[in-house]
């Protein structure tokens, strides 16, 4: 199987916190990351690959230091990597995305599945993957929780929903979009990691992909961020204290006061 | 589009640094500078022009940004009139969100002086149709066929870029569920239109028509406000439980507009075959308006039959902490958070979980928060609108007797 994994490089959110006197973030110390839910989609690609046999492609949109993301992806098990940079790709939002991203893979064909996490921890909008299905004219299914068989060009999948899941298959080549509870994933292996260290990183730029000028980057967005802005943040109420009894009494009183209960 | 920074403006004091997001500003050492002012130099691989430092330095004025003059098409952007809804349906069921989806979509429609309308697809659905108007649509444009029995994105997307295609909408909406943000980012893809997800806020620049999208980013911590200025329909996912629902209203009249579908011209390579509710949860987590969670405090798997004892007794769902899924405890598709779900309930109790921030970005959007901790410096104690402060072992049992006490009908 060609399988192609499709990677984002985040700040690691966990570490983005409000400075409580200017109620701005506090970028000292965020570190890069790959986004979690795309070390769910490699781990993904790896297994199958580990299963069907094959190759495993990470491939990533971003500048230059987006590739220490892709040879963690190495260490981890992936074969090749690809960092798409090019400053006209700076800036693009999710359709001049999910365009670039189209066009590089379409450059990897034949492919059989391509595999994205559920969304990134940065942007959280989840409109990524389907949006480069669309591109490469090819179904896709997201939030995807188990892969149950790939065979006869077809795979079976349970996609999750809110109140349960769904079974589907659709034919390949196709693109999925993967949830946490699909895997556990492997740490970097010590091979891994000196295979990461030597491996090379194929840059492409807009023009090995054959990317129209006006679909790409930012001025090709049809979306803008017109401004950004700190919510304000939740400050806390009231501690209630006693025995249980009198903590439970208090509560239940005071939700029946808002109308809450 | 370009952005720079005016070295005799700059007087290197930081606060643009602060309000960058992406990193994409340094200070550099200018020694031989009057007053040896640091200057601000902007890294134009990362920056994104989102423009928060221009707003940060309006003191000073020393950075520009500079949009060139988009090739603005006013007369094809005029084309587009009207506010459409996406009326999610699953086996017999809108989901709730569309209610609240006509809502606001009502309010737009009036600011921007069009029709509200909602869109309906699915197969012998059309009794739906009735009640969409009922609920505030004016129109509602119904596709129906038996291979769209069960939602799949290729052919209802097909649909929809038709129908949008065709009747030319300036606003589309989805709820931003499972369904909504898989379809709608197909659908944006496939009519080369943008797309902004999980909004929370909506409203109107009634001067150029467009929707002002506000949506949270980077886990909650910050807050944009998103255009599609040049393009047309602008489409949104909305998230639920942000909007309240539309009343009900028999007296409401609307047409109802039968769309024929051709389903052969397209190429649907993806089958439903089943679906498997999920038995473990009785109340949809995304959707109640209680809910009581679990985590890490519980320190054992049973706990949870007695968070599931407080749920029932309010008629709410059972949510859990990323530690308490992880240890097995109870299901994933119970999980809050970043990880796992968003919620937005009116009630949320918090039942031995510290508030790890991921955690926290899944469900601050909760109307009231309890939070029942033995920790009074855990965050979710700091920021909970009630801190129960003690055991929960002893303080859950207390509010079921407490509630059962009060209300012998419970």
């Amino acid at each position: 199987m060609n399988i192609i994994v499709c990677v984002k490089q985040v700040p690691a959110t966990t570490n983005v916190q409000i400075d409580p006197k200017t109620g701005r973030i506090i970028r000292e110390g965020v570190e890069a990351i790959i986004n979690p839910f795309d070390e769910y989609a490699l781990e993904e690609g790896i297994r199958l690959k580990e299963k069907f046999g094959g190759k495993v492609t990470a491939i990533s949109m971003g500048p230059a230091q987006v590739e220490t993301a892709l040879r963690e992806c190495i260490a981890r098990g992936a074969d090749e990597t690809i960092l798409l940079s090019d400053t006209n790709f700076a800036g693009a939002d999710t359709l001049a995305t999910a365009y670039t991203l189209a066009c590089a893979i379409k450059k990897l064909a034949p492919y059989d599945l391509i595999v994205c996490g559920k969304q990134a921890i940065d942007g959280d909008t989840a409109q990524v993957g389907p949006g480069v299905a669309e591109k490469l004219g090819i179904p896709h299914v997201c939030y995807v929780r188990k892969i149950r068989e790939i065979k006869d060009g077809s795979i079976w999948v349970e996609r999750l929903m809110e109140d349960g899941y769904d079974i589907l298959f659709t034919s390949l080549p196709a693109l999925i979009t993967v949830v946490k509870e699909i895997n556990v994933p492997r740490l970097p292996s010590l091979r891994g990691m000196t295979k990461a260290k030597k491996a090379k990183i194929n840059i492409w730029n807009a023009e090995t992909i054959s990317a129209e000028k006006n679909r790409i980057g930012l001025t090709s967005s049809p979306t803008t961020v017109k401004k950004v802005f700190t919510p304000p943040t939740r400050s806390g109420g009231e501690t209630v204290a006693g025995p249980p009894e009198e903590q439970a009494k208090i509560l239940v009183t005071k939700l029946k006061e808002l109308k809450i209960l | 589009m370009s952005i720079y920074i005016i070295p005799e403006k700059c007087i290197g004091c930081g606060l643009c640094l602060k309000v960058c997001i992406y990193n994409a500003l340094t200070l550099l050492e200018r020694p031989e500078y009057p007053k040896k002012y640091k200057l601000a130099v902007i890294d134009l691989n990362k920056c994104t022009f989102c423009g928060a430092c221009v707003e940060e330095c309006a003191k000073y004025g020393a950075i520009v940004l500079e949009k060139e003059a988009i090739s603005y098409q006013p007369s094809t952007i005029s084309l587009y009139r009207g506010v459409w809804v996406y009326a999610e349906q699953r086996r017999g069921e809108i989901a709730p969100v569309v209610y609240e989806l006509l809502n606001e979509g009502k309010r737009l429609s009036k600011k921007l002086d069009v029709p509200l309308s909602a869109v309906l697809i699915g197969d012998k659905i059309s009794h739906y149709a009735q009640e969409l108007i009922i609920h505030g649509a004016e129109k509602v444009y119904l596709a129906e066929d038996h291979l769209l029995k069960n939602f799949l994105d290729e052919p209802y997307s097909e649909i929809l870029a038709q129908l949008i295609k065709e009747e030319k909408p300036e606003i589309v909406l989805f709820g931003a569920t499972h369904i909504g943000r898989s379809f709608a980012s197909r659908v944006a893809a496939k009519i080369d239109t943008g797309l902004t997800a999980d909004c929370t806020g909506l409203d109107i620049d009634l001067e150029t028509r467009n929707l002002l999208q506000t949506r949270p980013a980077f886990g909650g911590n910050i807050m944009a406000t998103i255009l599609t200025p040049q393009h047309r329909p602008q489409m949104a996912t909305v998230r639920h439980k942000v909007f309240k629902k539309s009343e009900r209203d028999t007296g409401r009249k609307g047409e109802i507009i039968k769309k024929n579908v051709d389903l052969n011209k397209f190429a649907i390579r993806t089958k439903f075959l089943e679906f498997v509710k999920d038995l473990t949860s009785k109340v949809n987590l995304a959707e109640a308006d209680i809910i009581v969670s679990g985590g890490r405090g519980l320190g054992k798997p049973e706990g949870f039959e007695l968070i599931k004892e407080l749920a029932q007794l309010l008629g709410g769902a059972v949510g859990a902490s990323r530690a308490a899924v992880d240890a097995e405890w109870i299901p994933y598709s119970h999980q809050v958070g970043q990880t796992g779900r968003t919620v937005a309930p009116k009630l949320y109790i918090a039942c031995g979980i510290s508030g790890a921030i991921q955690h926290l970005v899944g469900m601050s959007g909760s109307k009231c928060i309890v939070a029942i901790n033995r920790d009074p410096e855990a965050p979710m104690m700091k920021i909970a609108d009630f801190a129960l402060l003690g055991d929960l072992y002893e303080i859950i049992p207390a509010i079921i007797q407490e509630l059962k006490g009060t209300e012998p009908t419970a």
